[in-house]
């Protein structure tokens, strides 16, 4: 009898809970009440549907579930007088559900949670909530918060969207740039602290990633025409390709420079190209298509000496146009040390560091560019400067690696 | 409909001279007559400075009063607008309008109870 298995109810769970949130969010007004509605929809599947197999439209099956069930529930309370209750099924039945193109109801959402009126972080823990669908204990384990710290985080920001009524619509034209920005730099946020993870436990951070793609695609999905969108799409995927030989089977980290590149991705690879290659004939470049670009030319090369770090350069240039920070100067250094040699890039590298002293990659730098230069004794400093600077264990091991492989001084 | 109320931190201590206080009165009246001609405005309430408030509390069930405002600080309430406004988006147009009028940086919240219509 039993035709839908449960990894089948939560794929549909982790495909759809986004969209069901934010259309019933619509439909009855308000963010929590959607919630728990599309809650209770799901918990129905997960009881009707082993037996009763899958429905056609999963999807449709979830959303309208959901809307009876939150019309039976405010009709319950409308009863008892809840004016809040008797507001809502006012809003229910002036909403129709089939109404639209369906892809606008996200954007929506996305939208609402990272609303410039939010805290970042705020804006990360409601876009992975509500969007991504993953539970207040995923989220607060993610980022390494306890977990009462990340229900009081989503509590407090819905109570704001509902309180200052912070609107739930795409932001009109003259806004949008902006806004745009702040959704981007909340699902770059959240690759990021899944790629490179400040500390803690591997597998959830590999969630993360996985989520900020599907978020990534998402955007890509909604808005095709906005080319920052697909540059931090492209950005994504071609370091998420590396993901495989970015570290051994012990959780070592490997640089760029030694990886196996043939466990790269390809079809990650391809798709990122394809991309950065739609952005070029766009022309219309900014900060995320640069760096996709960037990736994009690492990509290219067979062999790690086969990097064409000339280009790498130019689009660093370019980059520090858009982005005038010290970070993006200290990448830059590392190109230029391809092209110019050590001592160049060196110069670069201490003019940065009164700026990016607390940064351990700051110093991990200096110290590859003495050795090669034949500086042991100071690239043995600069490493344990570095060391003093993380907490992550996979860097910290690597830099302990290289500090020991240095020939020993005397 | 919500309302919120716009309130306008101010440094203690002596205004600007007239130099800048009549382009900003000019533009605060600009601003009062835009959000009137808008249907947002619903009250205005420039004050006087913070050291002319006085605290009343009661302390052991006697009440207290103490010369001066509540809060210590370097900056208080100097004024405050109330508005209606469809979401928060637009008391955000709203509060810009009003930072960009006076300089000063301006605190937009929600009032709390049911929205106006």
């Amino acid at each position: 009898m039993s035709v839908v298995p449960v990894a089948e109810i939560e794929r549909v769970f982790r495909a759809e809970y986004g969209r069901a949130v934010a259309v019933l969010t619509r439909v009855l007004g308000g963010i929590d009440l959607a919630e728990d509605a599309v809650q209770e929809a799901f918990t129905a599947a997960t009881l009707h549907w082993p037996s009763d197999g899958l429905p056609p439209s999963p999807a449709g099956w979830i959303i309208t579930t959901a809307r009876n069930r939150a019309i039976d529930h405010l009709r319950r309370e409308a009863s008892r007088d809840d004016r809040h209750a008797q507001a809502a099924l006012i809003h229910v039945r002036d909403e129709p559900i089939e109404e639209g193109p369906v892809r606008d109801e996200r954007l929506r959402l996305i939208f609402t949670c990272c609303h410039p009126a939010l805290s970042r972080p705020a804006q990360v823990a409601l876009t992975l909530r509500l969007l991504g669908g993953l539970t207040t204990t995923e989220i607060a384990r993610a980022f390494l918060v306890p977990e009462p710290t990340m229900a009081q985080r989503l509590v407090r920001a819905k109570s704001k969207i509902r309180d200052a009524n912070i609107p739930y619509h795409v932001p009109r034209e003259a806004e949008l740039p902006d806004r745009l920005r702040a959704v981007l730099a909340v699902v770059y946020l959240i690759f990021n602290e899944g790629y490179t993870a400040s500390s803690g436990e591997r597998l959830i951070r590999e969630d993360l990633c996985a989520e900020a793609v599907r978020l990534g695609r998402l955007l890509a999905e909604l808005m095709p025409d906005e080319p920052e969108v697909l540059g931090l799409l492209a950005l994504m995927l071609l370091a998420e390709s590396r993901r495989g030989a970015r570290t051994t089977a012990g959780g070592d980290l490997v640089r760029l420079a030694d990886q196996d590149r043939g466990r790269w991705d390809r079809d990650l690879v391809r798709e990122g190209q394809a991309i950065v290659r739609d952005c070029l004939r766009r022309d219309r470049p900014g900060p995320y298509q640069i760096q996709a670009a960037i990736n994009a030319v690492h990509s290219d090369a067979a062999t790690a000496e086969s990097t064409d770090w000339t280009q790498i350069v130019q689009l660093y240039d370019q980059l520090l146009v858009y982005d005038p920070n010290p970070v993006v100067a200290l990448h830059r250094a590392v190109a230029v040390a391809e092209v110019d040699g050590p001592e160049t890039a060196l110069a670069l590298v201490d003019s940065l560091a009164g700026d990016l002293d607390s940064y351990h990659l700051l110093h991990a730098i200096r110290g590859e560019l003495l050795h090669r230069l034949g500086r042991d004794p100071e690239a043995a400093t600069a490493y344990q400067s570095a060391l003093t600077r993380t907490t992550n264990t996979a860097e910290r091991s690597h830099l302990t690696r290289t500090l020991t492989s240095l020939p020993a001084p005397n | 409909m919500t309302r919120y109320l716009l309130s306008i931190y101010q440094p203690d201590g002596p205004p600007p001279g007239p130099e800048i206080m009549d382009q900003v009165d000019r533009d605060l009246r600009e601003l009062n007559g835009q959000m009137k001609a808008a249907g947002a405005w619903v009250f205005t309430g420039p004050l006087h400075p913070a050291d002319s408030a006085t605290v009343v509390q009661r302390r052991g069930g006697e009440v207290v009063m103490t010369d001066g405002p509540y809060l210590e600080g370097k900056e208080h309430v100097g004024g405050f607008w109330i508005i209606d406004a469809v979401d928060l988006d637009e008391a955000l147009e709203w509060g810009t309008k009003a930072n960009r009028a006076i300089g000063l940086p301006i605190e937009v919240r929600p009032f709390a109870g049911p929205p106006t219509s």
